[in-house]
C-alpha cells in the first residue's frame, strides 16, 4: 500500500500559492490556465472517445443492428467536433504552450494574461452550447458541416452546433495571438531566435495559422447559420449560391487547422529526442524553418479536400503539387530527429516511447497523404476508410503521441511529481499496439472500397473490422491508463527535482513546480538551445525522495 | 506631475520590465488582432468577389438600388469620426483631460450618426423588399435573375452588418475610455488604451472605405448587358 509522500519542507509555488476556487478560476498565471485547459480538454477527450468507441461497436458487426443510420450519423460528427475543435486543436498549445512558452523563454507571464484566461472562459461557453446542440437533439453533419446539407436539409441543431464552434473559434485566436506577441517581445536577455527552443518554433508556426486562418472558418460558420436562418442563398445551389465555395472557405482553415494541432505536436518531439539521445537536435536551424515551411505551404494546399467536387483539372493540379511541397519541410523534420538518434546515447524512458512511436506512425500518415494528394489515387480512395486511417494516424498517431510523451515529459515540472514508470511504459506499448490494431486494418478496409461514414457494410469487409474494434478496445485501456496513474500520482508519485531528465531548457533551471513568476531573477541566456555536450559533462541530478 | 508618474509606474503589469516593453506587446497585440479582423472580412470579400465576377448583371441590378446620397454621407461622418479620434489619441498624450474627453464624445457622436443613417438605409432596403429571405421580392427586371440580386442583398447585409456590429462595439469601447478619462487614469506616460481603440476605430473606417465602393459605386453606371 502505498503512502503519500510529501516534500519535507513544502516550498512556495503556483500550485500552493493560493487554494481558493476563487484563485483558480480567476487566475492570469499561465500555468493554472494551462491546468484548467488540460482538466476540460480531458473531460472532452474521453466524451469524444466515448462517441468513438460506440462507432466501432457499430461497425462490429456487418449489419447496421445498433444504432438507427441518423443516429449513427450523429454518432461520428459529435465524435469530429469534440476531437477536433476541443481536444486536438487546443492540445498542445493551450495546454503545454500555456505551461511552457512563457518559461521556455524566460518571461514572466504570457503577453496578455487576462486575455489567456478569457480564451479559456470562450472555449468553455463553445463548449457548453456544443454539448448543450449535443444533449438536445444532436448535430448530423460532420464535422465539416458541408452545405447545403448543413443549410438546408439537416434537420439537426445545426445552428447552435455551429455557434458553439465559432465562439470556441476565438479561444483559439486568442492563444495564437499571446504566443505571436510574447514570443516576439517578452523573451529573455540573451535569448535570441536561434537559440529558442524548437518547441516555441513550432508553437510560433501553428499560432501565425490560428492567428489568420481561424478567422475565416469564423464568418463562414456565421454565413452558414444566418444562411440557414434567413434562408439566404449563399452557399445554396437552388438559389443560385456555390457550395463549392463553403468548400473553399472552409478547407482555407481547416486543412491549415491540421498543421495547428501537428505542429506543436512536432515540436514536443523535437525537445524529446534532444533530450533522451543525450545530443544537440540535429540541424536545429533547418527543423526550426520547416516549422515555418510548413505553416506557409499549409495555407496553399486546401483545395486537395475538393479533387472530386468538381474543380477545375488545372487547379487541381496545382494544389496537387503543392501538397507534394509540404512533405518536403515534413520530412526533414524526421530525418532529423532520425539523425538525431543516431550515434546518441539513447535512453527508453516513456517519452522517448511516445516519440519514436510518433516518428512511425507519422511517417505512415504523411505518407499516405502523398497517396491521397495525387489525383487518380485520391479519386480512387476519397471518402473512403482509407482516409479514415491517414488522417487518423496524423492525428492520433501524430498529435496524441506528442501530446502524451509531452505531458509525461513536464508532468513533474507541472505538479512536481513523478509518474510510475512501468505503468507508463506499458500504457505507450498499449497505446502503439492498440493504434496499430484499430487503424492499419482501416486502410486496407478503405483500399478494397469501404467508405466512410455509413453504419452498415457488406459482410467481406467484417473480418477486418473486428481486429480495428479490438483495437480501439485496447487503445481506450492505454489512454485510461494515463488517467488512472497520474491522479495517482498526484500524492503518491515521487517528488521530481528540479531537472529529473537532466534535459536542457529555461523550463528545468527553476523549481518543479514552478513559482507564479516562474524565476526568482529574470535569468540570462548564454549558451544555444540543447546544449547536451555540456550537460553530459555534469553529473546526474538525482531525484529528491 | 509628481502624481501622474505614480499612475504610470501603477499602469505597469507585473510582468513586464518597463513601461516601453508594455506599450510595444500592446500595440503588436492590437495590430495582430487586426490582421484577424481582416482575414474576418476577407472571407466575405472573397465570396463578393467570386458572386461579383459570376452574376455581374445582378450586381449591377442590386447596386442600382443604393442609395448613393446617404452612402457618402456616411463615408464623410466617418472620415470626420477618424479626425476626431487622431484628435483624441493626440491630448491624450499631451495629457490634456479636457479636449481628450471632447473628442472621444464626438468621435461616438459620429458613430452614433453612422448607425442612424445605415438604419434608415435597411429601412429604406426592406419597405422596397430587397432584405433577402421570404421577403424578397426584386422588382426590377433585365437580363439577371433575381435570385442572384438576393445573393448580392445577402453579402450586402452581412457586410455592412458586420461592419456596424464593429461600430456599436467601438462606440461601446469609447464610452468606456470616456469613463476612464472622466476619472483622470490616462497621462502623458500611460494612455495606450486610447491609442488602440483609435487603431481599431480607424480599422472599422477603412473597412467602409472598401465597402462603399464595391457596394454602391464601382457597378451603379455599368449598363446591364
Amino acid at each position: 500500500m502505498a503512502t503519500a509522500v510529501t516534500l519535507p519542507e513544502e516550498r512556495t509555488n503556483y500550485l500552493n500559492a493560493d487554494y481558493g476556487i476563487k484563485s483558480w478560476l480567476l487566475t492570469t498565471d499561465h500555468k493554472r490556465i494551462a491546468i484548467l485547459y488540460l482538466i476540460t480538454i480531458t473531460a472532452f477527450f474521453f466524451l469524444g472517445g466515448f462517441f468513438a468507441m460506440l462507432i466501432r461497436l457499430e461497425l462490429l458487426t456487418p449489419a447496421g443492428d445498433m444504432v438507427q443510420a441518423d443516429t449513427y450519423n450523429k454518432l461520428f460528427t459529435m465524435h469530429g467536433v469534440i476531437m477536433v475543435f476541443f481536444f486536438l486543436i487546443p492540445s498542445v498549445p493551450a495546454v503545454l504552450g500555456n505551461f511552457l512558452v512563457p518559461i521556455m523563454i524566460g518571461a514572466k507571464d504570457l503577453a496578455f494574461p487576462k486575455i489567456n484566461l478569457a480564451s479559456w472562459y470562450i472555449f468553455m461557453i463553445g463548449g457548453v452550447i456544443t454539448l448543450y446542440a449535443m444533449l438536445t437533439g444532436g448535430l448530423d453533419t460532420g464535422w465539416t458541416f458541408y452545405t447545403p446539407f448543413s443549410t438546408t436539409f439537416s434537420n439537426t441543431n445545426v445552428v447552435t452546433g455551429a455557434i458553439g464552434v465559432f465562439i470556441n473559434g476565438f479561444s483559439s485566436i486568442f492563444t495564437g495571438l499571446n504566443f505571436i506577441v510574447t514570443v516576439h517581445r517578452m523573451r529573455a536577455p540573451g535569448m535570441t531566435w536561434r537559440r529558442l527552443p524548437l518547441f516555441i518554433w513550432s508553437n510560433y508556426a501553428a499560432a501565425v495559422i490560428m492567428v489568420l486562418g481561424t478567422p475565416v472558418v469564423a464568418i463562414t460558420i456565421v454565413l452558414v447559420a444566418l444562411e440557414r436562418v434567413f434562408h439566404l442563398g449563399i452557399f445554396n445551389a437552388q438559389l443560385g449560391g456555390d457550395p463549392l465555395l463553403f468548400q473553399h472557405l472552409f478547407w482555407f482553415y481547416s486543412h491549415p487547422a491540421v498543421y495547428i494541432m501537428i505542429l506543436p505536436s512536432m515540436g514536443v518531439i523535437s525537445e524529446l529526442m534532444a533530450c533522451f539521445s543525450r545530443k544537440r537536435i540535429f540541424g536545429y536551424d533547418f527543423v526550426a524553418l520547416a516549422s515555418i515551411a510548413i505553416a506557409v505551404l499549409g495555407f496553399l494546399v486546401w483545395a486537395h479536400h475538393m479533387f472530386v467536387s468538381g474543380i477545375s483539372v488545372y487547379a487541381a493540379m496545382v494544389f496537387s503539387l503543392i501538397t507534394f511541397f509540404v512533405a518536403i519541410p515534413s520530412a526533414i523534420k524526421v530525418f532529423n530527429w532520425t539523425a538525431t538518434m543516431y550515434k546518441g546515447s539513447i535512453r527508453l524512458q516513456t517519452p522517448m516511447l511516445y516519440a519514436i512511436g510518433f516518428i512511425g506512425l507519422f511517417v505512415i500518415g504523411g505518407m499516405t497523404g502523398l497517396f491521397l494528394g495525387a489525383l487518380g489515387v485520391d479519386v480512387h480512395v476519397h471518402d473512403t476508410y482509407f482516409v479514415v486511417a491517414h488522417f487518423h494516424y496524423v492525428m492520433v498517431g501524430g498529435v496524441v503521441m506528442g501530446y502524451l510523451g509531452g505531458l509525461h515529459f513536464w508532468w513533474p515540472k507541472m505538479t512536481g511529481r513523478m509518474y510510475p514508470e512501468f505503468w507508463a511504459k506499458l500504457s505507450a506499448l498499449l497505446v502503439f499496439v492498440g493504434f496499430n490494431l484499430t487503424f492499419f486494418p482501416q486502410f486496407v478496409v478503405g483500399y478494397v472500397g469501404m467508405p466512410r461514414r455509413y453504419h452498415a457494410y457488406p459482410p467481406e469487409y467484417q473480418v477486418l473490422n473486428v481486429l480495428s474494434t479490438a483495437g480501439a478496445s485496447v487503445l481506450a485501456v492505454g489512454y485510461l491508463l494515463p488517467m488512472i496513474y497520474f491522479v495517482w500520482s498526484l500524492r503518491y508519485g515521487k517528488v521530481a527535482s528540479e531537472n529529473p531528465w537532466n534535459a536542457s531548457g529555461l523550463e528545468w533551471m527553476t523549481q518543479s513546480p514552478p513559482t507564479t513568476f516562474n524565476f526568482d531573477q529574470t535569468p540570462v541566456v548564454t549558451w544555444e538551445a540543447y546544449n547536451y555536450d555540456d550537460l553530459n559533462k555534469r553529473e546526474e541530478v538525482p531525484v529528491a525522495q | 506631475m509628481h502624481s501622474s508618474q505614480q499612475t504610470a509606474v501603477h499602469a505597469l503589469r507585473h510582468h513586464f520590465a518597463d513601461m516601453e516593453q508594455q506599450h510595444e506587446t500592446v500595440s503588436m497585440g492590437m495590430w495582430l488582432f487586426l490582421v484577424t479582423e481582416i482575414m474576418f472580412f476577407g472571407g466575405m470579400f472573397c465570396a463578393y468577389l467570386v458572386y461579383r465576377v459570376a452574376y455581374y448583371n445582378a450586381w449591377v441590378a442590386g447596386s442600382q438600388q443604393m442609395n448613393i446620397l446617404l452612402g457618402a454621407v456616411n463615408t464623410a461622418v466617418l472620415i470626420c469620426s477618424s479626425v476626431t479620434m487622431v484628435l483624441a489619441v493626440h491630448f491624450a498624450k499631451l495629457g490634456n483631460r479636457r479636449l481628450l474627453i471632447i473628442f472621444l464624445v464626438a468621435t461616438m457622436a459620429l458613430g452614433v450618426v453612422f448607425l442612424g443613417v445605415k438604419a434608415v438605409e435597411y429601412h429604406e432596403h426592406w419597405a422596397a423588399h430587397e432584405v433577402p429571405g421570404p421577403n424578397f421580392n426584386f422588382h426590377e427586371t433585365g437580363n439577371f435573375d433575381p435570385r442572384h440580386v438576393q445573393i448580392f442583398f445577402s453579402l450586402y447585409f452581412a457586410m455592412t452588418g458586420m461592419h456596424a456590429l464593429h461600430m456599436i462595439i467601438g462606440i461601446g469601447v469609447l464610452a468606456w475610455l470616456t469613463l476612464r478619462a472622466v476619472r483622470g487614469q490616462f497621462t502623458e506616460h500611460y494612455n495606450s488604451p486610447v491609442e488602440m481603440t483609435g487603431l481599431y476605430w480607424h480599422f472599422v473606417d477603412v473597412v467602409w472605405i472598401y465597402l462603399f465602393p464595391l457596394l454602391y459605386l464601382i457597378s451603379h453606371k455599368h449598363m446591364l448587358t
